[in-house]
């Protein structure tokens, strides 16, 4: 373990909890050396009056129980790739080029971009689980949470009795940190934290190897969403999947990710290391990212006040 | 979708609108055509025709004669000309659905509007007043009215017509208002200055004007079948003709019996092919206000051209 | 020059759940002074009761009891007292892919308060407004004048309604999480752009954010905000630095920012690079 002692001198940092390192860190890391997702040169293209690349040759390889965190600003692409990735995306979206292999915990290899079918939705959901962006707003608000638990089960396993789906629903809210016995509430008795919780249960359902994470965060406070992160880094570490975590949060992303790759304009500009990020960003737009916004602590305050900087028109 | 549609396609907000109308300009849907196209001929053959053809009163010796060269839709069973008829029917029915469809739009803009912009008990009794004319049964109400009044004029028939029909398109509108009301823009509006006449004609009301026009259309729909209901059963419009008067008179003089389908067949069939058109164009609105309707059949088109292209290349 | 203070604001909703009434207390004896040229912020979570305040200060809700007081005079609540108030006190939305109308030009959304207070005629106001749009660094052409909101990037939408709220020249501003909607590379020049503003105009401000670090470095005073009351008020730099209540802890240590990255920290140490430098701000760098 990696926490520091506290400084004296600087009080702040004293009542920082070491929480999220103390889950990241604790326990053994589960990334593995095997490689759960291949994508090469993955090509998306928005096929409108003039096509626009929305993604142009990403490239990348998610090890086994890895988190590797996605970052961008709006538009650049990032969701449009994690959505490439398990063939979410919608027309007027289309992949042009590239390959995006899944390996099975058996060896075998997938091609997921040649699914179709009932074999895609099959493997969508018990393979690489989505959780959307905003995704707390998505559960039925007139269908209780045990119907919509156990209904991921009738329709994916349905070998399944009625029994073992009920167990099986609680067992999932109780792996996500929900009481089990608040199963049989409606979306609307449960906070955003708690939705967003039984969102990833649902995800979780079917035993997947990837979890994609579309800013599952950012509609929360920092209070719940520091909860929440520290629920996936723990899920993480018990469950053994891999994550790939979209958010335009870089300071976020470098506190929970194995890997984070930056995106502009279609194109990973970056791809390394959390800290290697860190301490040394290579591209001068992850640099631009990584400083553009002052610090809770460090003295470059009185800038703004000061004015001498530029305001830029963007 | 997300983030990226902002860029490429349309955004997923009422703006949408505003670039759906812009888009249109350029290549308008083809139901839009179509609808537009059936309902102008209608138009102009009720505008124009009264001008071109005979008196339609007058009566001749050759009753129930088919179709000729001197009578291009044959004659009525006491020898009048159809096809006068039918130009001064025309007339008479479109005459009654835009009088009627115009009072409906007033009636519930005054309601529905003002009621859902100023809240508070003036919206509570226009709401309950609403719905009291709602759950007013309209043809019984109109065949009470119908039978009691000799005079029915052209003006009664269309204020009863009106007052039965306005309520729906109320309550749609006053539901849109409440969600507009709250919106930032309106708020800043305020903040501005704004006084509240202008508030609702200026920023509230062009945000309205997809889902009014689609009322009007539903309640010229309406209004020209529910005058043909009541003509058909002798309660109609006295001393100007119109569709339903026609159909009336057929059923009485026995056109069904004794085969003379071009009495009877002409009129129903422009009432259905009003209704069809009014539909066509109501669809298209509707494609207007909710712009998934809109994209996504040119979107598949779209990566369809796109891939076959790709084909023939390789 | 106004100062706007508000005393032991209150304000309670009560809530319907088909025949049940409850009460809910957003904000609770609340209390700040907004002086010329200074700025105070109001932080919290979200839901405990910040942007209550706002809408209060703008009239656009009454407070159950306590008071607004312009220049220690109570605030018009209706007719030319509430025009006059509205001169005095403008706001900023949070997110200006919803606080411009989108059926509107850009130029419709600074002409119309130009012309309401009475800056400018129906002639002169194109030409006020292109000098407004001058100021928050827009182009100021009749093409973006009659550009709409959907054709503006977010960056750009909240600089116009910064022109919008600038253009019936008022005194206090209210800036309602102005930038949390934005990308991250354009947050600094639009609150840079804000704190020109300021400084050029004397602006008295608030900054109501649930960024803690843009709080400190932006404002000269902070109140905590804690379920609708004022858990903790101090000068801008005590407050973070040296919190005294737990919640205020809380909130600094649940911000994820790279200057605290707990997981870095003692490796930078380590290395002698306690903050690297690419972690301090810095804009343009592409």
């Amino acid at each position: 373990m990696s926490t520091p002692t506290p400084d004296p001198a600087n009080p702040l940092e004293a009542e920082i909890a070491p929480d999220i390192e103390e889950v990241r860190a604790g326990a053994d890391s589960p990334v593995s050396e095997e490689a759960v997702l291949t994508v090469e040169g993955l090509d998306v293209v928005y096929e409108v009056e003039t096509p626009v690349h929305a993604v142009q040759g990403a490239s990348f390889t998610l090890r086994r129980g890895e988190i590797l965190g996605l970052a961008g600003e709006s538009g650049c692409g990032k969701t449009t790739l994690a959505y490439g990735l398990n063939q979410l995306h919608r027309p007027p979206a289309r992949i042009t080029g590239g390959s995006v292999t899944f390996h099975g915990r058996d060896g075998e290899d997938v091609d997921v971009l040649a699914l179709e079918g009932e074999a895609l939705r099959a493997f969508r959901w018990s393979r690489i689980a989505m959780v959307f962006q905003g995704a707390m707003n998505s559960l039925n608000p007139v269908i209780s949470i045990k119907a919509q638990l156990e209904d991921v089960f009738t329709t994916h396993r349905p070998g399944m009795d009625a029994a073992a789906r009920r167990a099986r629903s609680e067992e999932l809210l109780r792996l996500v940190g929900v009481d089990p016995s608040r199963i049989t509430a409606f979306a609307h008795e449960l906070s955003g934290g708690m939705r967003q919780r039984v969102m990833i249960a649902m995800a979780l359902a079917l035993d997947p190897d990837l979890m994609i994470m579309d800013e599952p965060t950012t509609a929360l406070d920092v209070v719940v969403q520091r909860e929440i992160l520290q629920e996936i880094l723990r899920l993480r570490s018990e469950l053994g999947f891999a994550v790939v975590f979209i958010t335009h949060d870089l300071p976020m992303l470098l506190e929970i990710s194995d890997r984070i790759a930056v995106m502009r304009a279609g194109r990973i500009v970056e791809l390394d290391t959390a800290e290697n990020l860190y301490f040394a960003p290579q591209h001068p737009y992850t640099r631009r990212l990584l400083g553009s916004f002052p610090s809770l602590t460090g003295d470059a305050g009185d800038f703004l006040r000061a004015g001498y900087s530029t305001e830029g028109t963007r | 979708m997300t983030t990226e549609t902002t860029e490429t396609a349309a955004p997923p907000t009422t703006t949408a609108a505003i670039a759906t109308t812009r888009a249109r300009r350029r290549r308008p849907a083809p139901t839009l055509v179509v609808g537009v196209g059936i309902v102008l001929v209608i138009v102009l053959f009720g505008l124009i025709g009264p001008l071109l053809v005979q008196d339609p009163l007058a009566i001749g010796n050759d009753g129930m004669q088919p179709p000729s060269a001197a009578h291009l839709l044959g004659t009525t069973q006491t020898g009048q000309d159809v096809l006068a008829q039918l130009a001064y029917a025309t007339r008479g029915s479109l005459l009654v659905g835009v009088l009627v469809a115009v009072l409906a739009l007033f009636l519930s803009a005054f309601f529905g509007i003002l009621g859902g912009y100023l809240g508070g008990w003036l919206d509570e009794g226009f709401s309950l007043f609403t719905n009291v004319v709602l759950i007013l049964p309209g043809l019984p109400l109109m065949i009470v009215i119908g039978s009691y009044v000799e005079q029915r004029g052209l003006l009664l028939i269309a204020v009863v017509l009106a007052i039965t029909s306005w309520a729906a398109s109320a309550r749609v509108l006053r539901s849109q208002t409440l969600s507009i009301r709250n919106r930032d823009y309106v708020q800043a509006a305020k903040i501005a200055g704004e006084k509240p006449w202008r508030i609702i004609s200026v920023e509230i009301l062009p945000n309205l004007l997809p889902v009014m026009s689609s009322g009007f259309v539903f309640a010229l729909i309406s209004a020209i079948l529910g005058e043909a209901g009541l003509s058909f059963i002798g309660l109609g419009v006295v001393g100007t003709q119109t569709w339903g008067s026609m159909l009336f008179y057929a059923q009485n003089g026995q056109a069904l019996t004794l085969g003379g389908w071009w009495w009877f067949v002409p009129p129903g069939f422009l009432i259905a092919a009003l209704g069809c058109g009014l539909s066509l164009i109501n669809f298209s609105i509707d494609a207007i206000i909710n712009p998934r309707l809109r994209s996504a059949p040119a979107n598949a088109r779209r990566v369809r051209r796109a891939e076959k292209k790709e084909e023939a290349a390789a | 020059m106004t100062t706007l203070t508000a005393q032991d604001l209150d304000k309670t909703y009560t809530l319907r759940s088909g025949l049940r009434f409850s009460q809910l207390r957003a904000v609770n004896g609340v209390s700040f002074e907004l002086r010329p040229g200074r700025t105070v912020a109001l932080v919290g979570q979200s839901g405990s009761g910040k942007s209550t305040i706002a809408k209060l200060l703008m009239q656009l809700e009454r407070p159950t009891s306590g008071s607004l007081l312009l220049d220690g005079k109570p605030i018009g609540r209706r007719g030319k007292a509430l025009a006059d108030y509205r001169h005095q006190v403008q706001m900023v939305f949070q997110d200006p892919f919803a606080s411009l109308n989108p059926y509107h030009s850009i130029g419709h959304h600074l002409v119309r308060p130009l012309i309401v207070h009475g800056r400018a005629t129906s002639r002169t106001a194109p030409g006020a407004a292109k000098e407004l749009l001058d100021r928050v660094n827009l182009p100021a052409d009749d093409a973006f004048m009659a550009r709409r909101p959907h054709e503006l990037s977010g960056g750009q939408r909240q600089r116009v309604a910064i022109a919008r709220a600038l253009a019936p020249g008022p005194t206090v501003l209210v800036a309602d999480e102005p930038v949390s909607m934005l990308d991250v590379s354009v947050r600094l020049g639009v609150l840079n752009l804000l704190a020109r503003l300021q400084r050029e105009e004397e602006l008295a401000m608030l900054y109501i954010t649930h960024d803690l670090a843009t709080a400190r470095h932006f404002s000269d005073e902070i109140l905590v905000m804690y379920r609708g009351e004022v858990v903790e008020r101090g000068d801008a730099d005590e407050v973070i630095l040296n919190p005294q209540q737990e919640f205020t802890r809380k909130l600094l240590a649940a911000a994820p920012e790279p200057g605290t990255n707990q997981r870095f920290l003692a490796e930078a140490r380590r290395r002698g690079v306690p903050m690297p430098d690419h972690l301090a701000p810095q804009e343009d760098l592409a």
